[in-house]
């Protein structure tokens, strides 16, 4: 059975978990705080005009495959990326890539994977994985889901059904995996390059949902919610909130921990000691994401009465804190 | 987040299983720490969970009564909704709507009801059951 002499290592998100242990696969060993940074993944969205279940999309980061495709510019690297229309065709392609001995990342659907958790299977369609072999005898693949504790194994069937999902951001069968081995890169270049896009995204996007200002207008939404007429939809709503923030692989506070790590790491090899000083203000502003998370579930469980306003003022003040926060980091990233 | 404020509090939604997130490590830096979970995680994660619980629950009592399809049901105890079944099935919504009604489902075609049973996982002669 062939297993590539691959090793499992458990991430906080599926994304750049799969990155990193690929890119440590095929030669380059690569943080996920790293992985995550480095591709400017870090964002806030607030998408009213797409719905999940009737509730907006709201997001912390950059939309699926943006760390994929955001790392083969400074890592020097080609990502091969294949789509299937037929699922026959995509499971024998992934069957003979593993019989190849290769490690390969999928995109599949949460919902179909029998080894999540049932309270987890929802249908968002943009999670990552890695295959790095195939039991010959069953058919079972061998699986490297990043957010669990230890590798798994999935029968043929169910991996193939989540990979073909269909719907919002559907899989299609993407598989991918390094054309030519990832480098080494210049480190004070691309990451200084790497946080201007950050701050870019953050403060300059010319759409009012995007940065900064996305939160505010998430505040005014939340504000807006029928907290006295209707407290079951306003609770989903806020709960919907907490699980993007926090439930959805974010390694807490909405990536803004990650960010952080990622933050001390690039201090070092980019040799910025005032990138330092800012993962230490950016991990403090991920401690008021945890404390808005903690208002929200208490308000949930009439733990505090229902008060949207309140939170809603949470947001505003995190807000501000970002723009600062984000206003200095250009400051940095320049030099 | 400090290590030691990690939560610990165990979470039943993944039991047994811890997940990883960052936090400042004893040696001063930040790197990931494993949690068995928080309880903020398993209320607004159970929330979700009981939302279809509470749809398909209300469908299923409404198909008891021939007053909906069993489709309704199956479909949000799958966790999806009207939009999602139609793109999960390939079908237009206009048609999906109709066939939440009972009138409509009971003259499907067998190749309509394989084609709902594969959308949402189960096998073509569950789909008229309320299992």
């Amino acid at each position: 059975m062939p297993t590539s002499g691959f090793l499992h290592q458990q991430a906080s998100h599926c994304e750049s978990g799969v990155m990193s242990a690929i890119l440590r696969h095929y030669g380059l060993p690569l943080s996920e705080p790293m992985a995550f940074g480095l591709s400017s993944a870090l964002a806030f969205a607030y998408l009213p005009f797409i719905k999940l279940s009737g509730l907006p999309l709201v997001s912390y980061r950059m939309p699926p495959k943006a760390i994929l495709r955001g790392l083969q510019k400074p890592l020097g690297f080609a990502m091969h990326t294949e789509t299937f229309r037929a699922p026959e065709k995509g499971a024998a392609r992934l069957n003979a890539l593993l019989d190849a001995g290769q490690v390969v990342g999928l995109q599949a659907s949460v919902f179909w994977l029998p080894f999540i958790p049932p309270d987890f299977r929802f249908h968002f369609n943009a999670h990552n994985l890695l295959a790095y072999g195939r039991d010959a005898t069953d058919g079972d693949y061998l699986i490297s889901d990043p957010v669990l504790e230890a590798a798994v194994r999935c029968p043929a069937a169910d991996l193939t059904k989540a990979r073909f999902a269909r719907g919002v951001l559907a899989p299609k069968g993407l598989l991918y995996y390094p054309a030519n081995p990832p480098r080494e890169p210049d480190w004070k270049s691309v990451l200084p390059a790497a946080l201007k896009k950050t701050t870019r995204i953050m403060l300059h996007t010319p759409l009012p949902f995007i940065g900064v200002r996305g939160m505010r207008w998430l505040a005014r939404a939340i504000e807006r919610l029928p907290a006295a007429t209707d407290a079951q939809a306003t609770k989903l709503y806020i709960g919907h909130l907490v699980r993007m923030q926090e439930e959805i692989g974010t390694g807490g506070g909405g990536f803004r921990f990650m960010y952080a790590a990622f933050l001390e790491e690039a201090a070092l090899l980019a040799q910025r000691p005032t990138l330092a000083e800012l993962a230490a203000e950016l991990a403090d502003i991920g401690d008021h994401w945890r404390e808005f998370a903690l208002a929200a579930a208490r308000m949930i469980r009439d733990r505090d009465p229902l008060d949207p306003a309140r939170l809603a003022q949470q947001l505003r003040e995190q807000a501000t804190r970002e723009q600062t926060f984000f206003v200095a980091l250009a400051k940095a990233a320049r030099g | 987040m400090n290590i030691d404020d990690v939560p610990q509090e165990g979470n039943r939604t993944h039991p047994g299983q811890r997940k990883s997130i960052y936090a400042r490590t004893t040696n001063g830096r930040l790197g990931l720490v494993a949690s068995s979970g928080w309880e903020v995680e398993e209320i607004v994660t159970r929330q979700a969970v009981e939302a279809f619980e509470a749809l398909a629950d209300a469908a299923r009592k409404k198909a008891r009564r021939g007053e909906s399809s069993p489709l309704e049901y199956h479909m949000y105890r799958a966790r999806m909704d009207l939009a999602l079944l139609a793109q999960a099935s390939g079908l237009w919504r206009w048609r999906v709507r109709r066939h939440l009604k009972l009138r409509d489902f009971a003259r499907l075609s067998p190749a309509l009801r394989q084609r709902y049973a594969d959308a949402l996982g189960i096998a073509a002669d569950q789909l008229a059951t309320l299992d």
